[in-house]
């Protein structure tokens, strides 16, 4: 109950801004609000922070703490977070095993592997954890000034903080927990707050404190204050706040306008007093931190299956072997004298069966090697650093705000490499969100000459089009340029195109005014007074001065002023207004003041405008008004608002303008341009106070019907407008954007956007970026609104699914191959499609269009738009977008992407990966993507194969000596094989690997469709390198074992014991693997080189150091290389042909399928190497534009198509003219 | 709190002023060398290891063929014919002379050294269970290490420590073999047999044998235990398990050459009971070469390698002028 009044409450407060100081009275006249039960137990004592030391008002201190971990809990939580991985249960459960005689090993050698992999995955997250650590005490020993005793501010870490405590916040400074505003710098207790960190909203917000703390206005005055807070508990939700402030026995109620959120910063205000009502983790930004759902990606899933493939060998080989087990213990072993029965079960021929038990668990922790240890730990180690040259990438780093590109979950890089579709916000995102004034039409009159970027992608098209690369084309042409002209009416003439092109470069010189992109020297200069209709240009400039809620700021380097203004577009209008000569200056409570410079006179004139009323924008509304009184007494109403609303409430006689404006609209809307209209009225006297008391009771009035009273009321008033003109402002599309998208389509990806613009807004970004082109079919999908408010549900449904079924007959029915749609929807039809019987349809077609647009949406609805494609589709889907409203589409998707930089750090926060500019993704998908993807899934493969190449050996071998679990090779050699002696070549492989460089990668984006055909991770792939593996291991054990079995291997006529032959083996298995990942490497920097051989030489070196231990810790290993191996050419001998054998077939399945069938890196790399692309640039570039992905959207679709068109125009010529002459 | 996030990452992002190397490492833009298999690459590499593989390979093969190898199973012939249906009741018997004499004939002139050697087959010294009963620290350390649980059940007799203790010393294989050629007898040198690592770092010099062979459970050779483990070198060879089954050990050296034609006497005494677990027993004299013994496989392969990649070389060559002319 509590809660709908406040919020009713919220709502009025944030629509009349600025109408409080009229009305003030009204604040008062509600009760305090009547705190009962539980959720409103707290209590604060203001400036008493002592009464909070003890129970029950000992709330929690300021400190915050991000940690995953703290020193008691980080062992447990860790090891519990490791053992989670059933691989690892695995290893500890054989770990515990080899504490028992069932092992094979010894128990060293279980443990330590194990003990190393864990522990630096631990040492992973304690470094994380630490950094986070950092971070909050970054926060936590910020300095605030807190009031001590006496009026007496001192300055205190944040995280000293108590509750009850005076703080003193100074311009530009971060609250430093959610205080209750009790007065500030200004005398009527307002102050001005920015909340990019809460909500990601760029505007400022108003708060104002109440009346009776407003003496509280320097630091004396807290000597003697005493007041009580009660209010609600802590709660995560931003927008709500209930409590009652009592001060001498007397009860005033609080509402989230009297509250400072933390993590919010106070602006264009010098300085507030605040009290603290929630600390740390109690603060409302706190309790709203959610962490992001861990996502895992596919090629982790995958390689989970394949761990499972392998514990099934795994399984199966020690069934084999405990089975043969048995039998042999059984039928042979009481013959074999030389070891007697065991009074044990280990080896009982007695009890065969229970011995072959026993001996399943031995065989179990024995073939363990078939599945790698250091496979998990290896590609987290490979990850982090992936993702540490994401962050370092320079061509990612966005000069402009200083912000690198962060990988802020690693484990996703692979997945970056295999994306499908892309859906993308709008605002902030593929626009910056920058508004610039570019035209207007005053009076029936269009004026602003610059060009819009859709004008002039459209003018630099055309040029494109005019003149053809291909020059065989060109020559067939006779006519040229002119034939194409008379053929294709749409299309303006070539002198207004070159104008276009020319005012561009034109506008290149001038100083670039923010907000400001106007160029027309009409009215530029004081020169609109000239113009015929001056009148009304001093109407509509005087308007765009007066009706916002923006707040001057003033510049001292420039003297002019800036303006914070709720949203972009009103800031392009005031900076509009101060070039035409009405500079806004000044706003009080109940004044704004302009400063106008009328050519008549030199010297600008301040003039003060009364601000009667102000009726707030909304989306419902669609407009925003103010009521004025100018100098001379006259009342006047100032709207703006979207054109279809504005026109609607015209007078009779303000239709003047009516048919011009319109047609001027229209051909701003086609430009890419937001629109709106501008109207006034002129209000006697009497007819406002009318009205004003009825509004003003209104405003008083209790209960639920207030909203749509006041609504109707506001209505009444702004009737009877007079039309002035219009304005466009251009929606800024990013630096880069369209090149992007078009780099991003040629690389095989869909592009989706979800917006929350309208329709026709969408539509025009849409051109603008190339997701849209002339000649392309667009398929809208939209029930109109009489049919959502008339029909029944079913109707509406039915309706939609026929729109959609006709969608699907038209894209199927064409015959053109080239042929491109596109599905533009809009949210409300969407939430009817999102209901499940429809959204298959709906996605059916959505995948058969080149490009699908959705405006209107929710944040839901584009969290479930996502889910939708990623479940429908099965494909990878990544979500980009900056604001909070795409939070959730970011959590959404298989990978999020928040853009950093302007905007709040809720996008960033909730993000996988956070990028400053969308041009970025294209560089983040097509060449780490790329990279990391082939990397992790040539690494997974190598993994598996040197495991099964290595522990298939130990089976074999144990074949041989009666299933008795006995492994030929020394424990220590295969405590190392994982962790030290294969481990770094392939950490090298997954970090460093390139199959093409960086460059390559950009030119040729069709690459990266091998990630999303997921051709290097198949189970054709896979099964190959286990193949590969099976090979190895047969090589490797049989032709050792017949080398070595019976024959003197030296010239000493010594012959090979298991250490021997161990030894000789376990070189082979070095060496074949290490030559075998040197192959798969197609670029080896010194370092690759290095961690290669280097582990050849490690092994030796380590065989040597091993051998000059004690007999007692290297057993019959002890001088096994210098005494026995090293002298004796056959071992050499041995390993070469080992060697050679091993990697004999996979060189030549790899130089067969380059030379016959290459992939398409195969092809480039080819290229490269001979250098033909500095050589024969024609081929080059021919190569190029065969590896491009077939695309229907971006630039190089629109030229295509428009070649295409020429070339089927031409023919068609062709043949008219050439048949008659013929006589075929 | 986003301006302070800000500034301390674009301070990782300083590499504007770092060193050429570490900038290029910190871009993935290292200097590199980025091997293509082309056409030629493949066919030389191909060609190149034929050329290199079959040379071994006939080298090897030629070093192998070189070696004389005289091998002669004696375990069937060596049991009387009264035995011959009980052979295991004939070797447990002690009472029955073990006595044998087989006489090999030399194919090919051998030159010194020859190797002696005996060869067990079906015989399981690479299993776990035998190859963990030993006690290295007491082979070296003899009595004063007593922590022998690995090598029951032979760790302890009549409650004294058994030294060598374990199944490995317990089972040595004591056939002895004495060599003649006519009249004139052959030394067999029986030093320098087994490692000299083996018999100066892990057996002991003052460790005796003790308490060996005493026990109910009889196994295979006795030690003279007035010679300290380091000089048993017929124990130090045993003892270094066999990697399969089937194995050859050292026996000794027979310094001098045989002639073609010479008729070498074995005169053995076939103690090691092969006959409960049906293994065979064989004699071996071999010379040996730079490679080692008699190994043909080596040789064979090298040249089977070396022959398919050439082969390799000239299909990919065919192919590729094929595919090459097509276009």
């Amino acid at each position: 109950m509590a809660n709908g009044k406040i919020r009713a409450k919220l709502k009025r407060s944030s629509l009349y801004t600025f109408g409080g100081c009229i009305t003030p009275q009204a604040e008062d006249a509600d009760g305090p609000h009547q705190l009962q039960g539980p959720g409103y137990s707290r209590a604060v004592f203001c400036n008493q922070p002592q009464r909070h030391q003890k129970k029950p008002y000992k709330y929690v201190s300021n400190y915050i703490s991000t940690t995953k971990y703290n020193i008691i809990t980080f062992l447990p939580k860790a090891l519990f977070e490791q053992f989670r991985r059933v691989a690892n249960v695995y290893f500890l459960l054989a770990a515990i095993l080899s504490l028992t005689p069932v092992t094979p090993f010894s128990a060293v050698s279980m443990i330590a592997p194990l003990a190393f992999v864990v522990g630096l995955s631990m040492a992973k997250e304690a470094l994380e954890d630490w950094r986070r650590f950092i971070q909050d005490m970054k926060v936590n020993l910020r300095k605030a000034s807190v009031h001590k005793a006496d009026g007496v501010f001192a300055y205190k870490p944040w995280m000293k903080i108590q509750v009850g405590d005076v703080v003193k916040v100074e311009k530009d400074q971060f609250f430093p927990a959610d205080l209750l505003l009790l007065s500030s710098s200004y005398e009527d207790g307002i102050c001005y707050v920015e909340t990019m960190n809460l909500d990601g909203e760029t505007n400022l917000k108003v708060k104002r404190s109440l009346e009776v703390t407003l003496p509280l206005d320097d630091d004396d005055s807290f000597k003697n204050f005493a007041g009580t807070v009660t209010c609600e508990d802590p709660n995560p939700n931003l927008y709500t706040f209930v409590g009652n402030l009592e001060i001498d026995r007397q009860l005033y109620p609080l509402d989230p306008t009297q509250i400072l959120l933390r993590d919010s910063k106070l602006r264009n205000t010098t300085y507030v007093y605040g009290v603290v009502i929630f600390t740390g983790p109690d603060s409302k930004v706190m309790q709203n931190s959610t962490r992001s759902p861990s996502k895992r990606s596919r090629i982790e899933k995958q390689m989970d299956k394949i761990i499972y493939v392998l514990f099934t060998l795994l399984v199966l080989i020690s069934i084999i072997s405990s089975v043969g087990f048995a039998v042999k213990t059984q039928y042979q072993m009481p013959d074999w004298w030389y070891m007697p029965p065991d009074d044990k079960n280990l080896y009982n021929p007695d009890k065969a069966n229970l011995s072959g038990f026993y001996h399943l668990i031995t065989a179990l922790i024995l073939y363990g090697y078939l599945i790698p240890i250091s496979l998990y730990v290896s590609i987290e180690v490979v990850k982090v650093l992936q993702a540490k040259f994401i962050n370092q990438d320079l061509h990612m780093y966005d000069e402009d705000s200083g912000t690198p590109a962060q990988a802020r979950t690693s484990n996703l890089n692979e997945e970056l490499g295999q994306v499908d579709t892309i859906l993308s916000d709008k605002t902030g995102t593929l626009t910056c969100n920058q508004m610039d004034f570019l035209k207007c039409s005053i009076a029936g009159t269009a004026y602003g000459l610059s060009a819009s970027e859709v004008e002039l992608a459209a003018a630099k098209q055309m040029a494109m089009d005019l003149d053809p690369q291909d020059h065989d084309f060109e020559r067939n042409l006779p006519s040229n340029n002119a034939g194409f002209n008379n053929g294709r009416s749409n299309h303006s003439s070539e002198i207004e195109l070159e104008r276009i092109i020319r005012s561009k470069d034109e506008n290149h010189h001038k100083p670039v005014i923010k907000g400001f992109n106007f160029e027309d020297s009409r009215i530029m200069n004081g020169n609109w007074s000239r113009e015929p209709h001056a009148e009304v240009l001093l109407l509509f400039m005087r308007i765009l001065a007066v009706c916002h809620t923006a707040i001057p700021e003033l510049n001292e380097a420039t003297g002019s002023f800036n303006y914070e203004a709720e949203s972009p577009d009103e800031g392009a209008f005031l900076v509009a207004a101060r070039e035409f000569g009405f500079e806004f200056c000044k706003r009080t409570q109940s004044s704004i003041f302009v400063r106008e410079r009328h050519p008549s006179s030199k010297e600008p004139v301040e003039r003060e405008f009364k601000l009667l009323n102000l009726l707030d924008f909304t989306s419902k509304r669609k407009r925003m008004s103010v009521i004025v009184r100018d100098e001379d007494g006259q009342i006047f109403l100032f709207c703006k608002g979207a054109d279809s609303i504005i026109f609607d409430r015209l007078a009779k006689n303000g239709r003047m303008f009516e048919g011009a404006t319109t047609r001027h609209l229209n051909e701003y809307g086609e430009a890419g341009l937001r629109t709106l209209a501008l109207a006034y009225k002129k209000i006697e006297e009497a007819d406002y106070s009318a009205w004003n008391e009825e509004f003003l009771r209104a405003k008083t009035s209790i209960g639920g019907d207030r909203e749509s009273m006041l609504e109707r009321i506001s209505d009444m008033m702004e009737k009877d407008l007079i039309l002035l003109g219009a304005t466009a402002v251009e929606d800024k599309l990013q630096k880069g954007v369209p090149q992007c998208i078009d780099k991003l389509a040629q690389a095989g990806l869909k592009i989706w956007v979800l917006t929350g613009d309208k329709m026709e807004t969408a539509i025009n970004i849409g051109f603008a970026c190339s997701l849209l082109r002339h000649g392309m079919k667009q398929i809208c999908i939209a029930a109109s609104a009489e049919m959502l408010s008339q029909e029944t549900k079913e109707v509406v449904k039915e309706n939609i699914l026929m729109q959609i079924t006709n969608g699907s007959q038209m894209v199927k029915l064409e015959k053109d191959p080239h042929a491109a749609f596109a599905l533009i929807i809009d949210g409300k039809t969407l939430s009817y499609v999102l209901e499940t019987d429809m959204k298959h349809q709906f996605l059916n077609l959505a995948v058969d269009c080149a490009s699908v647009i959705c405006c209107r949406v929710s944040p839901k609805q584009k969290a479930l738009v996502t889910r939708l494609v990623k479940e429908g589709t099965g494909k990878i889907t990544l979500a980009i977008g900056d604001g909070a409203n795409d939070v959730g589409m970011i959590q959404e998707a298989d990978i999020g992407v928040g853009i950093s930089g302007v905007e709040g750090m809720q996008a960033v926060m909730a993000s996988d990966f956070a990028i400053a500019q969308f041009r970025f993704l294209e560089r983040l998908l097509v060449v780490h993507g790329h990279w990391c993807y082939k990397r992790i899934a040539q690494m997974i493969c190598y993994f598996f194969y040197k495991n099964i190449a290595f522990g298939l050996t130990l089976f074999y071998f144990e074949a041989f000596t009666g299933f008795s679990g006995q492994s030929v090779y020394d424990d220590w050699y295969m405590l190392l094989f994982n962790v030290i002696l294969t481990s770094l070549p392939v950490i090298s492989l997954g970090v460093f690997e390139q199959d093409v460089s960086s460059e390559v990668c950009l030119q040729f984006p069709a690459l990266y469709q091998q990630g999303p055909k997921n051709l290097f991770f198949d189970w054709y792939r896979i099964f190959g390198w286990m193949g590969n593996g099976l090979y190895s291991s047969l090589v490797i054990f049989f032709l050792n074992i017949i080398i070595f079995y019976d024959q003197a291997f030296r010239k000493g006529g010594q012959t090979a014991d298991m250490a021997a032959v161990g030894t000789t083996m376990f070189t082979c298995i070095i060496w074949a693997v290490n030559c075998q990942i040197a192959l798969t490497m197609s670029h080896f920097t010194w370092i690759q080189h290095f961690l290669v051989w280097g582990s050849v030489v490690t092994w030796y070196i380590f065989l040597f150091l091993y051998g000059m231990l004690s007999p007692l810790v290297s057993g019959n290993a002890f001088r096994i290389l210098i005494e026995a191996l090293a002298p004796a050419p056959l071992y050499w001998i041995t390993t070469l042909l080992v060697t050679a054998t091993c990697n004999l077939p996979y060189f030549a399945h790899l130089s067969f399928q380059r030379a016959f069938h290459p992939m398409d890196h195969h092809v480039i790399q080819e290229i490269k190497y001979y250098k033909k692309d500095e050589e024969d640039r024609i081929m080059w570039t021919r190569e190029r534009s065969k590896a491009r992905q077939e695309t229907k959207i971006g630039f190089t679709a629109r030229v295509d198509a428009t070649i295409r068109q020429f070339k089927g125009r031409l023919q068609k010529k062709h043949h008219a003219s050439s048949s008659p002459m013929s006589p075929v | 709190m986003a301006s302070e996030e800000r500034s301390s990452l674009s301070a990782g992002v300083e590499s504007h002023r770092a060193p050429v190397p570490v900038h290029q490492f910190k871009q993935q833009n290292l200097p590199a060398c980025k091997p293509v298999l082309t056409p030629a690459w493949v066919i030389t590499t191909y060609f190149l290891i034929g050329v290199l593989f079959i040379p071994i390979g006939f080298i090897s093969l030629r070093a192998s063929m070189g070696v004389v190898e005289i091998v002669d199973r004696y375990d069937t012939e060596c049991v009387p014919n009264s035995y011959k249906s009980d052979k295991v009741a004939y070797v447990k018997d002690m009472s029955v002379s073990k006595n044998c004499t087989r006489y090999l004939k030399v194919k090919k002139r051998m030159k010194a050294p020859i190797y002696v050697y005996y060869e067990l087959d079906n015989y399981y010294q690479n299993h776990r269970r035998y190859v963990k009963s030993r006690n290295e620290q007491q082979l070296l350390h003899g009595l004063r290490y007593n922590s022998t649980s690995s090598c029951r059940p032979l760790e302890l007799n009549k409650g004294l420590p058994i030294v060598p203790c374990g199944l490995v010393a317990w089972s040595l294989f004591n056939d002895s073999y004495s060599f003649s050629r006519g009249a004139e007898k052959l030394n067999v040198n029986r030093k320098n047999i087994a490692w000299q690592s083996d018999r100066d770092h892990k057996f002991g010099k003052k460790v005796h044998p003790f308490n060996f062979q005493n026990g109910t459970l009889i196994g295979g050779g006795k030690l003279d235990s007035r010679i300290p483990l380091s000089d048993q070198e017929d124990l130090i060879v045993w003892m270094r398990t066999a990697a399969l089954p089937s194995f050859r050990k050292l026996y000794g050296r027979i310094e001098e050459d045989l002639d073609e034609d010479d008729v070498v006497i074995v005169n053995l005494l076939n103690n090691y009971n092969t006959y409960s677990f049906g293994g065979k027993k064989k004699i071996v004299l071999s010379t040996s070469s730079w490679l080692g013994g008699r190994n043909n496989f080596l040789g064979m392969t090298y040249i089977l390698v070396g022959a398919s990649s050439m082969f390799i070389a000239l299909v990919f060559l065919l192919l590729h002028k094929l595919s090459w002319a097509r276009q």
